[in-house]
């Protein structure tokens, strides 16, 4: 087997980034992710009858419910047809029949789009904290860049899920089916399983299991990551009691949400390879 | 020709899709400097054959050796950078132009961008290089497609249907552009449907049913494999019907007698003996005209054969 070649790799990535920055798509991800947070930070308690910026933990708060809908399916729109569009449009032969190997060529798509998508998000973010710098403490700008690092990284979960999908479908139109349903299942479906199993267990399934549970979505962990380390908005959500104190630490949340990353990728390369 | 090793060597090469063999026990040897066709009907294994000698799918069994190395060896980025492919349906990026088209694939194969606008004007493109390619016509696209598989100076050339969408002054350059190559000892590899184009440019040719290589040679070669029939046109003057009886008695049958013309049909091992029946008519016969077989009845001749 060849051994893996950084060129091919930066080639390949460097096409797919310049592609979403001429194409705009950075710019307009970047502009949604600004206006969006923007909105959540002056009328994010427009409902309590307030307007304006009631501090960052709160602010964090807001977001992640945001990011947690909206990254994910940006992530999967992204890279489901990275590799299927190529088998469909012809060119994926032509790519490989150059000194490329496929893991190189699964890795330069990825990183290509994984930046696209960072830049994106920490430049749309980015200038939110801009805005908001005079009234950020640098313990509050900490925890926002906290915020962002996972945010970039819950796009990088849901996009190497993307891009396992766009491996192992054989058709685009296939691959987009399976990208929604992954975001339905992920985002909108898991949460209401696991409580749905807590409630049909009559509390069987506690706080020995459910934590661990939680881990087995990038978005659930994204989550915790924002929620748990930032202590009033723990306790406003009163998570507190379920989740223990030893799997909050971001470090390892941290390393869950790596894994969530590199483990599509592995079974992608496993299925892609000849 | 050189005599040294085939660039191309395979050996009892197999490929099964699950119940399908697309590729059957090929055995094939290509020369350096040859430029060699590969014709068969739709479905016969010419497309699996050019993946697995990219090394775009394994073979089930069998070797293949390209420049004596293996393509999916330790040699495998060695190998690749001296390979050209032009797929059948090419297919690049409408959002680039020409030029940024080429310096992707040049930076790919790790070639040198200064080379990008060299290859665009070699076919033809030079003034088309800033043009977006969703701006460019089928014949233009093949063209880009030629070029990329043109750059880096490549050994060896692997064309699928590559005058696919070009005009026929396009054919004429894409072949001068070949059989330059050729001369400067590049190996190409053509597999092509439209058969009247390639039977004089190729030296030799496979003819692929089934996944088996059906026959190898040059066109001569395989027309006198086939044992098909040649046909003799002659031209007479009117009303000279004596001829017709005459003819009768030559080893060959008569197609057509009418009108001052006549269509003979005769086996390749009578033709001298006809010929010189029809020379000695001389006065009588105004013009004659051998047609050997195309390469199409050459084709369909081993292609209505069972497999070997």
């Amino acid at each position: 087997m060849a051994r893996l070649a950084l060129r091919p790799i930066a080639v390949i990535a460097g096409k797919e980034f310049r592609d979403r920055v001429r194409n705009r798509w950075v710019l307009v991800v970047g502009l949604l992710f600004t206006a969006f947070a923007l909105v959540i930070a002056y009328f994010g308690a427009a409902q309590q009858g307030t307007v304006g910026f009631r501090g960052i933990e709160i602010t964090i708060a807001s977001l992640t419910s945001l990011v947690i809908y909206l990254v994910p399916l940006i992530a999967l729109i992204l890279g489901f047809d990275a590799i299927v569009g190529e088998r469909e449009r012809g060119s994926l032969d032509l790519l490989l029949s150059y000194p490329v190997t496929r893991l190189e060529l699964l890795l330069g798509k990825f990183l290509g789009l994984a930046g696209a998508l960072a830049v994106s998000t920490v430049a749309g973010f980015g200038a939110v904290a801009l805005l908001l710098a005079r009234q950020l403490s640098w313990n509050d700008a900490w925890h926002y860049a906290g915020f962002v690092l996972s945010s970039v990284l819950l796009g990088m979960s849901f996009l190497s899920l993307a891009i396992a999908v766009s491996v192992f479908a054989s058709e685009r139109t296939r691959a987009s089916g399976l990208a929604i349903a992954l975001w339905f299942f992920f985002v909108l479906v898991f949460d209401l399983l696991l409580l749905g199993a807590l409630v049909a267990s009559g509390g069987a399934i506690g706080t020995d299991v459910f934590p661990y549970l939680l881990l087995l979505n990038p978005a659930d962990v994204f989550r915790v990551l924002n929620i748990f380390t930032l202590e009033d908005v723990r306790v406003f959500y009163g998570l507190a009691t379920v989740f223990p104190e030893r799997l909050a630490d971001p470090w390892l949340l941290g390393g869950v949400m790596s894994a969530w990353i590199v483990a599509p990728l592995c079974l992608a390369y496993w299925r892609f390879r000849i | 020709m050189s005599t040294s090793h085939p660039v191309i060597e395979i050996r009892a090469l197999h490929k099964r899709f699950g119940a399908v063999h697309a590729v059957a026990g090929v055995d094939l040897a290509v020369e350096r400097g040859e430029l060699f066709g590969l014709i068969g009907h739709n479905g016969a294994g010419k497309s699996t054959l050019f993946k697995l000698l990219l090394g775009l799918i394994a073979p089930t069994s069998g070797d293949i050796h390209v420049e004596g190395k293996s393509l999916r060896g330790a040699a495998f980025r060695e190998v690749r950078r001296h390979l050209g492919y032009l797929p059948e349906n090419v297919v690049l990026y409408d959002n680039l132009n020409g030029r940024e088209t080429l310096r992707f694939f040049a930076d790919l194969k790790g070639v040198p961008r200064a080379q990008c606008d060299g290859v665009l004007e070699r076919v033809g493109l030079g003034d088309a290089g800033r043009r977006r390619v969703r701006e460019y016509s089928k014949g233009m696209r093949q063209r880009l497609g030629f070029a990329q598989a043109l750059l880096g100076q490549p050994r060896l050339l692997f064309l699928d249907e590559p005058t696919n969408g070009l005009d026929p002054e396009g054919i004429r350059e894409f072949y001068a552009i070949l059989h330059a190559l050729r001369e400067s000892g590049v190996t190409i590899l053509l597999t092509s449907h439209i058969l009247s184009e390639i039977q004089q440019r190729v030296d030799r040719l496979a003819i692929m049913k089934s996944g088996r290589i059906q026959a190898v040679g040059t066109v001569q070669q395989l027309r006198e494999s086939t044992d098909l029939p040649l046909k003799v046109s002659l031209r007479f003057a009117r009303g000279d019907d004596g001829l017709q009886a005459l003819l009768r008695t030559l080893p060959a049958r008569t197609l057509r007698f009418d009108a001052g013309e006549a269509t003979l049909q005769c086996t390749r091992q009578a033709k001298m003996e006809v010929l010189t029946a029809l020379t000695a008519l001389n006065g009588r016969v105004l013009d004659l005209h051998v047609r050997e077989p195309s390469l199409e009845d050459v084709f369909l001749g081993h292609a209505s054969e069972e497999p070997r």
